[in-house]
């Protein structure tokens, strides 16, 4: 096996587990102020993620990261090509993570208020933001012989993409719902999170189809046996997570579980979709960027193998341990305690 | 042209804020876990509580810079793609490495043991909760490090070959061990430390004059938060002046534009301020110490220094024809900002370390309320020296292989780069006036008493 494939499995490996993770914050985020009016029960929906949303995030950084080590002209082609997209999503990651820190400095309704519309508008505009990414990177964009876009901010936008986005909206809001399900007491605030989840839930299940059958017509991903294996994978275990979330908050665990399988398995399917390819030309095959051509060179991909070898484990062991200390559910006490 | 002059305004705009909560990260973190580890191994009662107080006191502030330390962090990684892709492209296959390694090494380890001391207090053990600052810490630190050795192979490449029209690199073990590095990183360390201290020192100044209840609590930050900013102020003059005496072999045109010396001269003068005219390639008039730049690079007074415009005669045999010669009057300016700022923090320091050590603070609270208002000083001295570091590299942003202007995204229009500019901007404002809104309001509301009841820091 070549590092080059090494290292695209591990940059599918982080992109997974970054939607798995920072999905349901992302999902959280979204639903909080639709969950309950009252600023205490939102912050007893905040608690649920507010340790470890952070440590989420650094997996969309550490994809990044390997993206720039690893296929340096995937990192240099996508984030100059997305760059309006980026900036949108830059504005609402910057607004969350200083929502969390600031709301809860002060109690005053208003001071909340402002806050929470800033967590929900940072955590729906990167979901819909990478469900427009994924979609575009499917279909292909216009890139010229020089790995370079030729296109602009309006040429991203098309309804295969924005249906791509809404699909990433209802699947994460549907993600956090299950989330919220394990994680929270209040008997209101779990039904109000089951039945908002469902809704979002079936939602997505009809842009997902919309979604599947756009990239049927749009892009050639449907060529690759183990990406429609992976697609019908996560079609089944989606399915059954909603109707596991519709038949009660006590099934929470099973329909978070399948959801996360879901979340992973679309992950696995875009990439094997992809695969070898990182970024498809529209223009002319010949010009996509590849895990051969857009790669670093060997001895790189050497020594960011080890490093990463020796590290990721390590990661992974560490922040399951920070959700262990953190497993039990968020009481009304403990939000009490916060303000 | 246009998107290329408004990606370096937005890079810079950036990289300036960001490098307001950077030190105060670097800092704040050691101080708190310092303060913690007190906290742990005290066996006095009254010290216990204030100190476990003093702790989430100093433990607030510093997560609200965290978080916006934090936000602008992830600007600046997704900036290399989204400006500057021709630089990501020639130099991926380098700098791409020590970002992911800050990733897997620092950022995982920062957030997750911070989302757990915030969190965790009820939860773990007291040695295993102040464990986790420590280890916040220590995440800060290799994050500092890795960017370091990221951005000093900008200023000073070593271990790499041009091949396949890039950098492509040959040894990592002389990249990370770039002696570029250790004067940045040191430096910024130190940096880092002068920040906090100061920040301490003022925070507790006006606490103790506007706030009686809680003085005997910054009594003792005062005396724990001068020795702490003295290290740093002393680390950061040291470090500062061996780094210099080292670009006098790994960036001359930098060092002699800091100093404005046009001509190569023996012993070279130290122009304590200077009328500079960069057009002419002179300064119009000048007032100098003789010998002086010579002395602070060789330690004696004597010794040849390359003046610019020699450099830029070299520069031109080298590379071809060219303008390399950076901003000499922003360069003289800005290091004269640091070095004053330095000195006057200095000298903030000691007379607070006076006071506080011979117990005089309560008679000397005129000099306790000015100090708040110098807080300014080490965000001057922070800035600036990241103007000097990054301004003096100019034209290039790889020294010798890639210039700036090679560099920027060849997509991005004009309007693209206004559009994002301007969001920026307006949101930096409004996130840093919120941030300090809530900081000063903290700050004025809550006491830190000794009793073992009372308000609590949070």
């Amino acid at each position: 096996m070549t590092l080059n494939l090494v290292w695209f499995i591990l940059i599918v490996v982080l992109f997974s587990g970054f939607f798995l993770l920072e999905g349901f914050d992302y999902g959280v985020g979204t639903l909080m102020p639709f969950l309950d009016k009252r600023e205490e029960k939102r912050t007893e929906v905040i608690m649920s993620i507010a340790p470890v949303w952070d440590g989420n995030e650094v997996w969309m950084i550490t994809a990044g990261g390997a993206l720039f080590a690893a296929f340096p002209h995937v990192y240099s082609t996508m984030f100059s090509t997305f760059y309006l997209a980026l900036f949108l999503m830059l504005v609402a990651l910057i607004l969350r993570g200083v929502a969390f820190e600031l709301r809860g400095h002060k109690t005053d309704g208003n001071w909340q208020r402002i806050w929470d519309a800033a967590i929900c508008f940072g955590s729906a505009v990167p979901a819909i933001l990478w469900g427009v990414a994924v979609t575009n990177l499917l279909r292909g964009l216009p890139i010229d012989a020089n790995m370079v876009y030729q296109g602009g901010f309006l040429d991203l936008l098309s309804v295969y993409s924005i249906v791509g986005g809404l699909t990433f909206f209802f699947v994460f809001a549907f993600h956090g719902a299950a989330f919220l399900t394990l994680r929270l007491t209040d008997h209101d605030l779990l039904e109000s999170a089951r039945s908002l989840g469902v809704r979002m839930g079936l939602l997505a299940v009809i842009f997902f189809v919309a979604c599947l059958v756009l990239t049927y017509m749009e892009t050639d991903l449907f060529l690759s046996t183990p990406a429609v294996i992976f697609m019908l994978i996560t079609a089944v275990t989606f399915i059954v997570a909603w109707l596991r979330l519709r038949s009660g908050v006590a099934a929470g665990k099973s329909a978070f579980a399948l959801s996360a399988v879901s979340i992973i398995s679309v992950t696995v399917a875009f990439f094997l979709g992809l695969f070898p390819r990182l970024m498809v030309s529209s223009l002319n095959p010949e010009w996509s960027l590849t895990i051969t051509n857009a790669a670093s060179t060997p001895y790189t991909l050497h020594i960011m193998t080890i490093a990463a070898g020796c590290l990721v484990p390590v990661v992974l062991i560490y922040q399951a341990w920070s959700y262990w200390i953190f497993r039990k559910r968020i009481t009304p006490e403990d939000a009490h305690k916060a303000h | 042209m246009e998107a290329l002059l408004l990606s370096r305004w937005q890079f810079a705009i950036t990289t300036i804020y960001h490098f307001f909560f950077v030190p105060l990260t670097l800092g704040l973190t050691l101080f708190v876990a310092l303060l913690e580890t007190c906290y742990v191994r005290t066996n006095n009662p009254a010290w216990k509580a204030t100190s476990r107080k003093l702790v989430k006191f100093f433990g607030t502030i510093f997560l609200i810079n965290f978080s916006l330390g934090v936000v602008t962090g992830i600007v600046q990684e997704f900036h290399f793609g989204m400006n500057w892709s021709e630089y990501a492209r020639f130099m991926g296959d380098i700098f791409g490495a020590p970002l992911a390694l800050e990733a897997l090494t620092a950022f995982f380890l920062e957030s997750t043991f911070l989302g757990i001391w915030m969190f965790g207090w009820d939860k773990l053990s007291e040695k295993a909760h102040c464990a986790c600052i420590w280890i916040v810490a220590l995440g800060s630190n290799l994050s500092a490090f890795w960017i370091l050795v990221a951005n000093s192979f900008m200023q000073h490449p070593v271990g790499f070959a041009i091949r396949n029209g890039r950098a492509e690199m040959t040894d990592f073990a002389s990249l990370i061990t770039n002696p570029y590095v250790v004067g940045e990183y040191s430096h910024a360390f130190f940096a880092g430390m002068t920040t906090a201290g100061f920040l301490v020192l003022a925070v507790s100044a006006w606490k103790y004059v506007h706030d009686h209840a809680s003085r005997y609590a910054f009594t003792q930050t005062l005396k724990a938060g001068s020795v702490f900013a003295f290290v740093g102020i002393i680390g950061v003059m040291g470090s500062g002046h061996m780094h210099t005496q080292y670009l006098q072999q790994a960036n001359p045109m930098k060092l002699s534009s800091m100093e404005a010396l046009w001509e190569t001269e023996d012993p070279a003068p130290f122009a304590i301020v200077a009328d500079i005219n960069q057009e002419a390639q002179r300064n119009d008039s000048e007032l100098t110490v003789p010998g002086l730049f010579s002395f602070m690079l060789y330690n004696t007074p004597t010794g040849e220094v390359k003046g610019i415009n020699n450099l830029q005669a070299e520069a031109v045999a080298k590379y071809g024809p060219g303008d390399y010669r950076p901003d000499v009057k922003a360069m003289f300016w800005t290091f004269r900002a640091m070095v004053g700022s330095a000195g006057l923090m200095m000298l903030t320091i000691l007379i607070t370390a006076f006071l506080a050590w011979k117990n005089k603070l309560a008679k000397c609270t005129c000099f306790l309320r000015i100090l708040p208002f110098l807080m300014p000083l080490p965000f001057i001295a922070n800035s600036s020296g990241w103007f000097v570091a990054e301004g003096g590299r100019q034209p290039w942003i790889v020294v010798g292989l890639q210039k700036t202007a090679a560099a920027v995204s060849p997509n991005l229009t004009g309007t693209d780069v206004f559009l994002t500019l301007s969001g920026f901007t307006v949101l930096y404002l409004v996130l840093i006036f919120a941030a300090l809104y809530i900081a000063f309001r903290f700050i004025n509301r809550t006491s830190v008493t000794t009793v073992a009841e009372g308000s609590d820091a949070k």
